[in-house]
C-alpha cells in the first residue's frame, strides 16, 4: 500500500506573526518557516503505518515555491521515501491546493492519504475533506486514532462531543488532529540521509490543473483588543464584582 | 431577498445550541431555510421552526441520516442547494467535516468561520490562529458556501409563532464507503462546554488530575461546564475535548473563570468572545491577567474552597 502524505510549508508556530505596512498579509521575509504542525503528525502516522507492514511507501507532497523543498527535506528526514514539490509562486487556496493534490493522486494511485485537519497560517480546514469530495472517497477528519486492517481503515475521530469512531473502505482520505501521535525529532544522520532521497519538482503550469474561483483577499487587520479589567484583593471583593457585572445575582 | 440554507446540526434528540448561533449570522443574510436531515426527529425540526429568523424547516427524513457523516450529507445538501444564494453551517467539528465536502462537490470556495458580516459578499475571518483578521470577498457569481464562527454570533431568540416544517424528499444517491461505528460521549451531566453560559477551566497550575476535583465542583456550584487549557491536557489531567482555545473549543459563555492558567495565546484565542473572564492565578504577572475582566491573585486552593461556600446561599 503507497500513502501520500500532505506537506506545506508555513511560518513556524513560535513565531509571533506581523502584519504587512500595507495590510495585504503578513511579514514573511527573515521569517521561520516550518513544516504545518499537523502534517508533521500526518507524516509521522504515515511512517508508523508503514513501520508495522502494513504499508510500503510513504511519498510527501508539497504545493509552493521551490522553498517549499526544505519541509519536504524534513519529511524525508523523519522517513517518508521520496517528495515531490507541485512549483508554484501563487499562494493558493484549498480547493486550488485539492484539485492539485487530486491529479497527483491519477499519477500516484495511493490507497490512504493522510493531511493535517488544517494549516496554521489560513486555519481553513478545508482541503482534505475537498480533496475526498473531488476524489469521490471517504473522508475522515480530525483523526485521533487510525487502524488499518483488510482494505478498512477504523478511525476515532475527535468531535465537539467526543470521541466518534467511523469506518472507511480505502482508498480514503485521513485528517489529523493533535492526538494522532507525537512526531519524531530528526536526527543528524537522518537529514544526511535525506539528502540523498528523490525529491521531484514540478512547476504546476504542466499538471494541467484548471484553477477554481478563489475567495478575493481583502485586509488583514489585528484582531480587536480586550481590555484589561481589574484586580481583586479578596474573594469578597471578587463576588461584588461579579455582581456589580451582572454576572451573579 | 437572497435564500439562505442553513445546515442544522443536532444529535437525533434535540438542537445544537451552534445552529440558533449560525442563524444570527444567516438571517443577517436574507431569508434563512433551516434543513434537518436525520432518520425522523422531528422535535428538532419543531425546535428549528421555533428560532427567530428561520423562516421554514426543511426536513430531509432518510435512514442513512441517523447519524452526521459527511460523506452521506454533502449530497443531499448539494442536491437542495441550487435553490439558494448562500449554503451555511456552524463551524463546529460537525459543519467543518461536511461543508468543505460541499463545495467541493458544489465547485466552490469556501469561507471558514465567519466572525463579521462586512456585506453581502464580504466576511471577516480569523487567520495565524486568531491573531490576524482577514477580509474575503466571494467573487460575484459564485454560491456562498460558509462556516459561522459560532462564538462570534449571539443565539437566536425565539420566534413569535412557528415556521412552517415541511419534508423533503431526496433520491441523492449516497456512498456506503463510509458507516458510522460509535460515539463515546463525553462531559457526563455537566452542561456542554461549548455552548454552556458558564465555564470553569484548569491549567497546569491545578497540578494534576486529582487536583482537579476542586475545579469540577465550583463548576457544579455554578452549574457550569468544565474545560481545561493545553497545558492541563498535555499533562494528562483531564481528556483532550476539555480542551479550550484555538486548537480546543472556542467558546462564548458569559462568564469564564480561569484557574491556574498562565493565558498562552492560544488559549486566550478561545475565550476571547466570553463575557466576563475572571483569572485566578498565583502569578500576578501571568498574562491571563491582561484580558481578564476580574483578577485575583493567589493561591487557587485557598480561594476556590472560599469562593465556593461564598456562593453558598447566593443564586448562583
Amino acid at each position: 500500500m503507497k500513502i501520500l502524505v500532505g506537506v506545506k510549508r508555513v511560518i513556524d508556530y513560535n513565531v509571533r506573526v506581523q502584519i504587512n505596512r500595507e495590510g495585504t498579509g503578513v511579514v514573511k521575509e527573515g521569517v521561520k518557516m516550518s513544516v504545518n504542525p499537523f502534517d508533521e503528525i500526518a507524516i509521522e502516522e504515515a511512517l508508523r503505518i508503514r513501520e508495522r507492514g502494513d504499508a510500503s511507501e510513504v511519498v510527501a507532497v508539497g504545493i509552493g515555491p521551490s522553498a517549499a523543498q526544505q519541509q519536504l527535506r524534513t519529511a524525508l528526514a523523519m522517513g517518508a521515501d521520496r517528495a515531490l514539490l507541485v512549483e508554484t509562486e501563487d499562494e493558493l487556496q484549498p480547493l486550488a491546493a485539492a484539485r492539485i493534490l487530486q491529479k497527483i493522486i491519477e499519477r500516484e494511485l495511493p490507497e490512504l492519504v493522510i493531511l493535517g485537519k488544517q494549516a496554521i497560517d489560513d486555519d481553513c480546514n478545508q482541503t482534505g475533506q475537498m480533496l475526498a469530495a473531488l476524489w469521490g472517497r471517504p473522508q475522515a477528519t480530525f483523526a485521533s486514532d487510525l487502524k488499518i486492517a483488510d482494505g478498512v481503515a477504523t478511525v476515532t475521530r475527535e468531535v465537539d462531543s467526543g470521541l466518534e469512531t467511523i469506518e472507511v473502505d480505502l482508498p480514503a482520505v485521513v485528517t489529523a488532529d493533535l492526538r494522532l501521535n507525537e512526531p519524531r525529532f530528526v536526527k543528524m544522520p537522518d537529514i544526511m540521509k535525506a539528502k540523498r532521497k528523490p525529491l521531484d519538482t514540478l512547476p504546476l503550469t504542466e499538471l494541467g490543473v484548471e484553477m477554481p474561483a478563489a475567495l478575493e483577499a481583502g485586509v488583514c487587520e489585528p484582531p480587536p483588543k480586550r481590555a484589561g479589567g481589574v484586580k481583586v484583593e479578596s474573594v469578597e471583593a471578587l463576588i461584588a464584582a461579579l455582581k456589580e457585572k451582572g454576572v451573579l445575582a | 431577498m437572497s435564500s439562505v440554507l442553513l445546515v442544522a446540526e443536532h444529535d437525533g434528540e434535540s438542537l445544537n445550541p451552534a445552529t440558533g448561533r449560525a442563524l444570527s449570522c444567516a438571517a443577517s443574510l436574507g431569508e434563512v431555510d433551516v434543513v434537518v436531515f436525520s432518520s425522523g426527529a422531528d422535535a428538532v425540526g419543531t425546535e428549528a421552526a421555533g428560532l427567530e429568523g428561520c423562516t421554514r424547516v426543511r426536513h430531509v427524513t432518510r435512514p442513512e441520516n441517523a447519524h452526521p457523516l459527511a460523506a452521506t450529507l454533502a449530497p443531499q445538501v448539494v442536491e437542495l442547494a441550487a435553490d439558494y444564494d448562500y449554503v451555511l453551517a456552524p463551524s463546529t467539528t460537525f459543519g467543518k467535516d461536511l461543508l468543505p465536502r460541499v463545495a467541493a462537490l458544489l465547485c466552490v470556495p469556501q469561507v471558514s468561520d465567519i466572525m463579521e458580516v462586512v456585506d453581502p459578499r464580504t466576511f471577516k475571518r480569523p487567520i495565524y490562529a486568531g491573531d490576524v483578521i482577514h477580509t474575503v470577498r466571494v467573487p460575484d457569481g459564485v454560491k456562498v458556501v460558509a462556516t459561522v464562527r459560532i462564538a462570534s454570533f449571539p443565539a437566536a431568540g425565539s420566534a413569535s409563532g412557528p415556521a412552517p416544517v415541511e419534508t423533503v424528499s431526496s433520491s441523492a444517491e449516497l456512498p456506503s464507503h463510509t458507516r458510522w461505528v460509535g460515539l463515546a460521549a463525553s462531559g457526563g451531566d455537566r452542561p456542554d462546554l461549548q455552548s454552556a453560559r458558564r465555564v470553569v477551566s484548569g491549567g497546569r497550575g491545578v497540578g494534576s488530575e486529582d487536583n482537579f476535583r476542586v475545579i469540577y465542583s465550583l463548576a457544579d456550584r455554578l452549574d457550569a461546564a468544565v474545560g481545561a487549557s493545553r497545558a492541563a491536557v498535555d499533562a494528562g489531567f483531564v481528556p483532550n475535548d476539555m480542551q479550550v482555545g484555538q486548537t480546543g473549543k472556542i467558546i462564548a459563555p458569559d462568564l469564564y473563570v480561569a484557574v491556574g492558567i498562565s493565558g498562552a495565546i492560544q488559549h486566550l484565542t478561545g475565550i476571547k468572545d466570553a463575557g466576563c473572564i475572571v483569572a485566578i492565578n498565583k502569578d500576578g504577572e501571568a498574562p491571563i491577567f491582561e484580558v481578564a475582566d476580574i483578577g485575583l491573585v493567589g493561591d487557587l486552593f485557598q480561594i476556590l474552597p472560599e469562593l465556593e461556600s461564598a456562593l453558598e446561599g447566593l443564586d448562583a
